[in-house]
């Protein structure tokens, strides 16, 4: 009854793609979700109000993996691609009264039609050229947040009304953290699975050796277009959600900077790893808050310290970002795997 | 008509501004093949530095001018030598990363010295306009054009002639055949930076001049893109060139397309230029086509 195998025993191929490869770690993820259903009703208002968005970020950095870390394609308009999804979702539920639960999928489906959109010059362009091209659909898409205001209410933005289930409405940190974290769990295991299937496997091998893909009969535009698909679904999500949170979808909530968040929280979490899109997700939303409480704290000491924390704030993010990729350029998955390895054969490790 | 040639003007000048910037990217990509996403801090950090000197201590306009450049090369020379030394060899988008990295860390420490108000350079060109038949052209832009001349020209000549600029185009075409002739690759490399952080400066600078400083300088890096696909990443040449059209096309559709809108053209066109490049010439004007084996 160990966490980990200690060596390989599997006999079939439907052992090997097992979701849970031990019971104690099936045991344990159990566990761990019906302790996550169980403490908001022990944490403070401050604290869900962090994991709802930790929830929300999960969610986004999950679909930004599958595009750059499974397929290898990079993007700079994960940001935009949230915000595609939280007008998508307000202007259905303003317009056309849809309820949240209708409103969110098709959020997600219209931003799955737009990343598809933009995802069309990765036939041709790769590597940085790609990334470069994201970057210019995050301009124009934020350009149009701003100007198309019959949609999108410009630069004053919408405003929307709290999601309502069976007559309650959803409104307060606690009540939407349950919806939050049911999405979230839903898509991370979407994400997981996907992973086992044929599209996933396909991602995988475009993003090793694309001409190699190629040749063994991957059609590698539609498989680039249906991960561009399904990570901006995520974002889309995502995005609606984030908009039912604070119910004012305003453009400069998904600006460049939101997408350089979501890549470093890959980055830092582990490519090509959901679980480490877990990690970084956690890792970059709780850092700007522990920064905003020292400075709180520290604050009584050194009271300039108040007016630059927003400046500390990012520069604490970028020097993050950068001795990760200098000391741990593999992420936190990677630490996570040798501690596991450690405890492998514990008690009796010789 | 007369419109049409003000915004041409200034076109010119903004583009004179991005083909420096440009400049430097390219060398950078050319030398390192790193893809530099902290172009703009360098520029704004140069500003800065400047602005300081001449005001804080005094020091005259052409003294801080050179002590700015003096700095900006030591600059980039040690951020190539702490962090991108590491990088070498490792994929794409960590490199990217690193530099956008770099980037926060240097906009949050020019806010936290600086703070985030415009500032602006004291009176160092006459304020009299240029006249040129009816058309009044401010002596500041005459002087940043011909000093984005200047150096362009000094540049060209550097590595025409000059043993390290010569030096730099043999690491940039193959690494391994220059390092086996007895180049030193790691000290192009740092050179590379140095050099790419004192053009973006002098940039930096006359955007000074021009309009004052403040911390949203550092967009102008994100504005290098559409320049550098334009012109061809690799190409000096295409990075003078693309920063001219990117320029004065920008302006372009600033002044006629932005009554139609209501504002915002200016800061968009230059993208959607870039997408049309990149799907019809992604390789640009001037840059080489990359060839891929198996």
């Amino acid at each position: 009854m160990s966490y980990v195998n200690c060596g390989n025993f599997k006999t079939s191929y439907e052992k090997d793609a097992e979701l849970f490869q031990t019971r104690l770690s099936k045991f344990l993820i159990y566990a761990f979700v019906t302790a996550l259903f169980a403490v908001p009703f022990f944490l403070g208002d401050y604290l869900l109000y962090v994991m709802n968005l930790i929830f929300i970020a999960v969610i986004g950095a999950v679909g930004l993996n599958i595009l750059t870390g499974f397929t290898g394609l990079i993007s700079l308009g994960q940001g935009a691609f949230m915000g595609v999804g939280a007008y998508a979702a307000g202007y259905l539920s303003l317009t056309y009264g849809l309820p949240f639960f209708l409103a969110i999928p098709a959020a997600g489906l219209v931003t799955a039609v737009f990343g598809a959109f933009f995802g069309i010059p990765s036939l041709r362009l790769k590597g940085l050229y790609l990334s470069i091209a994201t970057l210019a659909a995050q301009f124009i898409i934020e350009f149009g947040f701003i100007r198309l205001e019959f949609i999108t209410g410009g630069v004053t933005g919408l405003s929307i009304d709290y999601a309502s289930f069976l007559g309650h409405e959803i409104d307060s940190d606690f009540s939407f953290y349950f919806l939050a974290l049911v999405l979230c769990i839903i898509m991370t295991l979407a994400g997981v699975n996907m992973m086992r299937t044929r599209a996933g496997r396909a991602f995988l091998s475009i993003r090793d050796n694309y001409i190699a893909a190629e040749a063994m009969g991957i059609n590698l535009f539609r498989y680039k277009l249906i991960s561009f698909a399904v990570s901006s679904f995520y974002a889309g999500v995502a995005g609606s959600l984030w908009a039912y949170y604070t119910t004012i979808i305003t453009p400069e909530n998904f600006t460049i900077g939101v997408s350089i968040q979501y890549l470093s929280m890959i980055i830092i979490g582990g490519l090509g790893s959901i679980l480490g899109s877990i990690f970084g997700a956690v890792f970059i939303v709780i850092l700007p808050e522990v920064l905003q409480s020292f400075s709180d704290w520290a604050g009584g000491y050194y009271p300039n310290l108040t007016q630059i924390i927003g400046s500390i704030k990012e520069g604490v993010f970028g020097l993050v970002i950068i001795l990760f990729l200098m000391f741990e350029p593999e992420g936190m998955v990677r630490r996570w795997r040798l501690i596991k390895a450690y405890w492998k054969l514990w008690p009796f490790s010789y | 008509m007369e419109f049409f040639v003000q915004l041409i003007i200034t076109g010119t000048v903004i583009g004179s501004i991005y083909a420096l910037l440009a400049l430097g990217f390219t060398l950078i990509y050319k030398a390192t093949d790193v893809v530099n996403f902290a172009q703009g801090e360098l520029l704004m950090v140069g500003a800065y530095v400047c602005l300081h000197l001449t005001v804080s201590y005094n020091v005259p306009f052409w003294a801080s001018f050179l002590i700015t450049l003096v700095f900006s090369f030591t600059m980039g020379f040690f951020i190539e030598k702490v962090f991108l030394r590491r990088m070498i060899g490792e994929p794409i988008i960590s490199i990217i990363m690193l530099t956008i990295g770099l980037s926060s860390v240097m906009k949050a420490v020019v806010q936290i010295f600086w703070g985030t108000d415009t500032r602006t350079y004291p009176q160092v060109f006459s304020q009299e306009p240029f006249m040129i038949a009816s058309l009044s052209i401010s002596r500041v832009y005459i002087y940043s054009i011909a000093a984005v001349a200047v150096f362009l020209i000094l540049f060209s000549i550097f590595f025409k002639k000059s043993k390290v600029g010569v030096a730099m185009r043999a690491v940039a075409s193959d690494q391994q055949a220059a390092l086996s002739m007895g180049i030193d690759v790691k000290k192009i490399f740092a050179l590379s930076w140095g050099i790419a952080a004192v053009v973006s400066s002098v940039g930096g600078i006359f955007l000074g001049n021009i309009n004052g400083i403040n911390t949203t300088l550092s967009h102008f890096g994100l504005k290098v893109f559409p320049v550098v696909i334009l012109g061809g990443l690799d190409s000096i040449v295409g990075a003078i060139v693309g920063g001219l059209i990117i320029g004065i096309l920008e302006n372009l559709a600033g002044g006629y397309i932005d009554p139609l809108i209501g504002g915002g053209a200016k800061e968009i066109f230059p993208y959607v230029v870039m997408i049309a490049v990149l799907m019809i010439k992604p390789y640009g004007l001037f840059g080489t086509k990359a060839v891929e084996k198996v």
